[in-house]
């Protein structure tokens, strides 16, 4: 499984491989290039004539007619960021403007034209569509609601540079946009290595960024429990690694009211009836006791299906979940239930004769997670499963989300889903825990969801994608790098047209882009050879 | 007596030395005991011994016992513990170094001593050197046997240690011209390498990619092949202060100027100096490596190098030498005729020799020695007997273990850094096969061995800057520190497994982003500012 090692011994550049490199470099936003803008929107118009901004003179508000106004926390705190993305942390930057005629940009103008859901959460249905338009001396910027305006702002923040003499330089522009799917989300796992709420937070920006929209908070696992559970405070506190290492319900709070702020969804996950080791410690008798020759071993194994007190558990857990967590789908694992202890048990053998499921495991595992979904529905929440709920039949409600990780063969497996009529999210090309030697961004890039043997109406129902850091190698110490750049590519494979797929008009984009994100105190590593115009200072 | 001790110490720290666990690289000779004493803050100091070659005003040990406080203790002012915590434990007031030798204001070399002995029992907390170079060791190793209690205590086992490095040149080479890197990476990278026991630092200062090293006889060289002439260079100052800084860590800089490949950003600061290629009967506008031929050629480089030789104090230089591309020498005449003429027929490797020959000749006429990458070697390049030659191919020509044996058959001193490629990544706990590599496992007598002096760690910074520096180094780097330090006989994984993990979360205690072996945790996580 392991990636091979790098073919590539020498330890430099061959020459043209060099010369290569020395094109892709060379040209900065010269005034009639593409702008750097990534993920690519729907569409862009530039024309040649430049406008400048200077910090002072330029602000950010209301147009007339605009739903929204200076009640709005979210977008007032979206600006705020924003005007400080656009002329940067350091105030002694600041250059005297170059003497010449070039004409000022003023203001923004945005404009919410619906009802702006500034006070809701966002979900799967949000429209995040926007139209830009820069001119003089005003630019307007205009959504349907909140969410369409964060993504606008974004890409008009993209679309200003500073000049060779440090003015701040804007195309005269006109950009239309909306992303082609509604799911588009990083999977981070605090399970494995505990993330401080920080590294959560900076993660969150860093996928404002690149227009992701859902955090896959993989919360929990075998490893440690550091989710505080109001209802079971045991879970945690004999779960977690430490006292120090849990979220309490007010970072949780935290983690969700940041991520709302920048139009991301926070979905959790509580894996079961695998990956719960760390349950058992607070929860007594929630996990099946292994046996070995007729007598308990002292082990555990999957979370024990048979009893009703984990029924009773699963209700209460799940009740607590559905209000702590707003958004409508909760993501209940489902994935890589090991069958050696159910087998090994006694009791659970006599409860498969009893209802008569032969030696069939796979029965007892739909059997349990049939009874959670139900659980989970009466909590009035949808479910996302990974992909074995789906292969080992369990009976789904209509809508449940299946999300394919497997990467042996998942065009095969997006068929299969879309034909049975369920939604999907794809994720098995885009493991960014699995690292190699080199650009393997390339790789994520090339991917399209949508190269499946299917009909229309199966496509539709692919909603989008992940990309999974899992947390086996990966902690704060290299949560960022590695997972910037490199999940920027699958950012804008969720969210530009499909037809936006040559891979070096990318990496000159991303190459921009990185450097922006850089600037921006996020410390994504380089494609390749080269620099930024501002390194990142440790 | 090194290696029974050793086994025996091996015991020792798998029975019940817990705190002896957090030790990296582990010491030659080592014994602990559980009975242990407090160390109090407020009074604990390091003190030189009377009859200590090194006194106060020496910068080496002044300033590593102020480091070696604030990691130890932090910054803060410490109170006297209630008088009921200081009964039961006897405690330690200070740590007495005697340094045997003067010389608190030379620089660390190939040939410094880095011997130490440590002993703290009931009569002793002492810390004996035969020079300062061997107090920083010991320094470190002390601050590594200091551990807390849950209440906050700091506490010190009873602990005999007599240690001294394996290979006495321990490297680790980093790349500013594929990614500039700000100074402070620099800086915090020779920090961690003393927690290390690195002694060397490589620094590949340029090459094709960018030239960012400010030359005061040739400043148009960093005008024009910079990446930005203002803000990614090392200037003169720089240069002194990393010099220095690694000085006081009793790490040497070992400035490398890679010649005549891996020289595109010369280029356009020195015009003339690199070979025009031919596309056909014309030069196609592009350029290839140093042009050999030309007197013009090599009056450069003996001007650049004398005032490399005079800027970089160490007694080495690196002058490269690998990798050159020969297929613009061919297509240009001039090189052409010139083959002809000294009789090289097409066999541009004899060119290649007739280029570092001639420079080397320049270079020790500076009174240099130098380091070359094993190609000079492969390609039968005349070299002085002290030539020490850098391995870094794994299996062309040979395998790297061959290699080593060929060069040191050859008389010729060797580094190995062929297995130790960090830039290299794949998944999973890849520190392993780091640390298994064994330097000495080739055919040849005790003789030929000795002539192994060392080996680097290399990060190259095609992928590389200071965004993913940190945790991509350590602690993967760490595992060739050990290999490099400890003894032979040090090589059980799972041993080395846990006391990396520990020494990972000490890393992370003071401040260094060190990436994960694996799943777990540290108490102090890392805190992103």
């Amino acid at each position: 499984m392991a990636p091979a090692r790098p073919a590539m011994r020498h330890r430099g550049l061959g020459l043209a491989a060099l010369l290569a490199l020395l094109a892709a470099v060379a040209p900065r936003s010269s005034a009639a290039a593409e702008p750097p803008l990534w993920p690519m929107p729907l569409s862009v118009k530039t024309s040649p004539r430049l406008l400048h901004l200077s910090r002072d003179n330029f602000s950010i508000g209301y147009g007339p007619s605009s739903t929204a106004g200076p009640t709005c926390s979210l977008l007032q705190e979206a600006f705020r960021r924003y005007h400080e993305y656009i002329f940067g942390f350091d105030k002694r930057q600041r250059r005297p403007a170059k003497p010449n005629s070039a004409i000022e940009l003023q203001q923004l103008l945005v404009t919410v034209v619906l009802d702006s859901e500034c006070d809701l959460f966002p979900n799967i249905t949000s429209d995040e569509s926007y139209t830009l338009l820069v001119k003089e001396p005003v630019a307007f910027l205009k959504a349907n609601r909140v969410w369409g305006v964060l993504r606008g702002l974004e890409t008009f923040s993209q679309l200003i540079y500073q000049d060779s003499y440090g003015t701040f330089t804007v195309n005269e522009s006109d950009i239309i946009d909306s992303p082609r799917f509604p799911h588009r989300g990083i999977l981070i796992d605090t399970a494995r290595h505990f993330l401080p709420v920080k590294s959560i937070l900076k993660t969150l920006d860093a996928m404002a960024f690149n227009k992701f929209n859902v955090l896959h908070w993989h919360i929990v696992d075998d490893q440690s429990f550091p989710y505080q559970s109001v209802t079971f405070p045991e879970l945690s506190n004999k779960g977690s690694y430490s006292l120090s290492h849990v979220y309490t319900p007010n970072d949780v709070h935290t983690v969700i009211e940041y991520a709302r702020l920048r139009g991301i969804r926070v979905i959790p996950e509580f894996d079961s009836p695998g990956h719960t080791q760390s349950w058992g410690k607070g929860q007594k008798d929630l996990l099946t006791p292994c046996y070995n020759e007729h007598k308990q071993s002292g082990t555990f194994g999957p979370i024990n299906p048979i009893l009703n007190s984990t029924y009773n558990f699963l209700s209460q857990f799940f009740k607590e979940v559905s209000m702590v967590f707003p958004d409508h789908f909760v993501h209940l694992g489902g994935d890589e239930v090991e069958f050696q202890c159910w087998e090994s048990n006694p009791e659970i053998q006599g409860f498969m004769k009893q209802k008569g499921f032969g030696k069939d495991f796979r029965r007892l595992e739909s059997f349990y997670l049939q009874k959670l979904l139900g659980i989970v529905s009466t909590v009035k929440k949808g479910s996302i499963v990974w992909q074995e709920v789906f292969d080992d039949h369990v009976k789904l409600l209509p809508g449940t989300i299946v999300q394919v990780w497997k990467n042996q063969v998942y065009t095969e497996e997006l068929r299969e889903v879309t034909a049975a009529g369920f939604p999907v999210i794809l994720s098995a090309p885009w493991y960014l825990d699995w690292i190699s030697y080199g650009q393997d961004w390339r790789n994520y890039y090339k991917v399209d969801p949508l190269h499946f043997d299917g009909s229309q109406e199966q496509k539709k129902l692919v909603i989008g994608g992940e990309a999974c850091l899992w947390g086996e190698f990966v902690d704060a110490t290299n949560l960022t790098p590695r997972l910037w750049p490199r999940a920027s590519a699958v950012g804008e494979r969720l969210w530009s047209p499909e037809d936006i797929t040559s891979v070096g008009n990318a990496y000159n984009r991303l190459t921009v882009h990185r450097c922006r994100m850089v600037r921006r105190g996020i410390s994504a590593e380089p494609l390749f050879t080269g620099y930024c115009d501002y390194e990142y200072k440790t | 007596m090194a290696g029974c001790g050793l086994c025996f110490s091996l015991l020792l720290a798998a029975a019940f030395a817990r705190q002896a666990q957090a030790l990296w690289p582990w010491p030659q000779y080592i014994q602990t005991s559980d009975s242990h004493y407090a160390i109090f803050p407020y009074n604990f100091q390091f003190q030189y011994h009377v009859s200590s070659a090194a006194q106060p005003g020496c910068s080496v040990l002044d300033e590593a016992f102020q480091r070696y406080r604030d990691l130890l203790f932090g910054s803060s002012s410490w109170q006297p513990p209630e008088p009921t915590r200081k009964q039961h434990t006897p405690e330690k007031n200070s740590l007495v170094i005697l340094v045997v030798l003067p010389g608190c204001d030379q620089l660390p070399s190939l040939e410094s001593v880095e011997n130490y002995t440590l002993v703290i029992n009931d009569d002793h907390c002492f810390l004996l050197s035969e020079t300062v170079w061997g107090a920083l060791r010991g320094l470190e190793t002390f601050s590594q046997l200091i551990w807390r209690s849950p209440e906050g205590t700091f506490f010190i086992n009873k602990t005999e240690i007599e240690d001294f490095p394996r290979f006495s040149h321990r490297g680790l080479l980093l790349d500013t011209s594929r990614h500039y890197l700000p100074l402070t990476s620099i800086l915090d990278t020779l920090d961690v390498m003393a927690y290390n026991k690195f002694n060397v630092f490589h620094w590949h200062l340029v090459d094709d990619s960018s030239f960012p090293y400010e030359s005061f006889t040739f400043p148009e060289l960093t005008r024009k092949g910079s990446y930005n002439p203002v803000t990614h260079v090392y200037t003169a100052q720089d240069v002194k202060e990393v010099i220095e800084y690694a000085r006081l860590r009793g790490i040497r800089v070992l400035a490398e100027f890679d010649t005549p490949g891996h020289t595109l950003s010369w280029g356009p600061g020195f015009p003339g100096l690199l070979t025009p290629c031919y596309s056909g009967s014309r030069p196609s506008g592009t350029f290839g490596p140093v042009n050999p031929i030309l007197n013009t050629t090599y009056e450069f480089m003996s001007t650049f190098f004398l005032e490399v030789s005079s800027v970089f104090p160490d007694f080495y230089l690196h002058l490269g030498g690998d990798e050159v591309d020969f297929t613009c020498w061919r297509s240009n005449p001039d090189i052409q005729a010139f083959m002809k003429m000294k009789g090289f027929g097409n066999d541009f490797k004899q060119l290649e020799s007739f280029y570092i020959q001639t420079l080397l000749n320049i270079v020790s006429a500076y009174g240099k020695g130098y380091v070359v990458w094993q190609e000079v070697f492969d390609n039968k390049v005349k070299v002085p007997p002290d030539t020490i030659i850098q391995v870094w191919r794994e299996e062309v020509p040979v395998n790297y273990l061959k290699e080593l044996e060929l060069i040191t058959r050859a008389g010729l001193r060797a580094l190995l850094s062929a297995p130790w490629y960090l830039n290299h990544i794949t998944y999973g706990p890849d520190w392993r096969d780091l640390y298994v590599v064994e330097p000495l496992e080739f055919e040849g007598g005790a003789q030929q061995k000795a002539l192994v002096i060392g080996g680097e760690a290399c990060m190259w910074g095609e992928y590389v800057d200071s965004t993913n520096l940190v945790p991509r180094l350590w602690p993967r780097a760490a595992a060739v520190a050990e290999r490099l330090w400890s003894n032979k006989s040090v090589t059980n994984l799972d041993l080395a497994f846990k006391r990396l993990t520990r020494f990972r979360c000490e890393l992370l205690r003071r401040g260094v982003q060190a990436q994960p072996l694996n799943i777990g945790y540290c108490e102090q996580e890392f805190e992103q500012t």
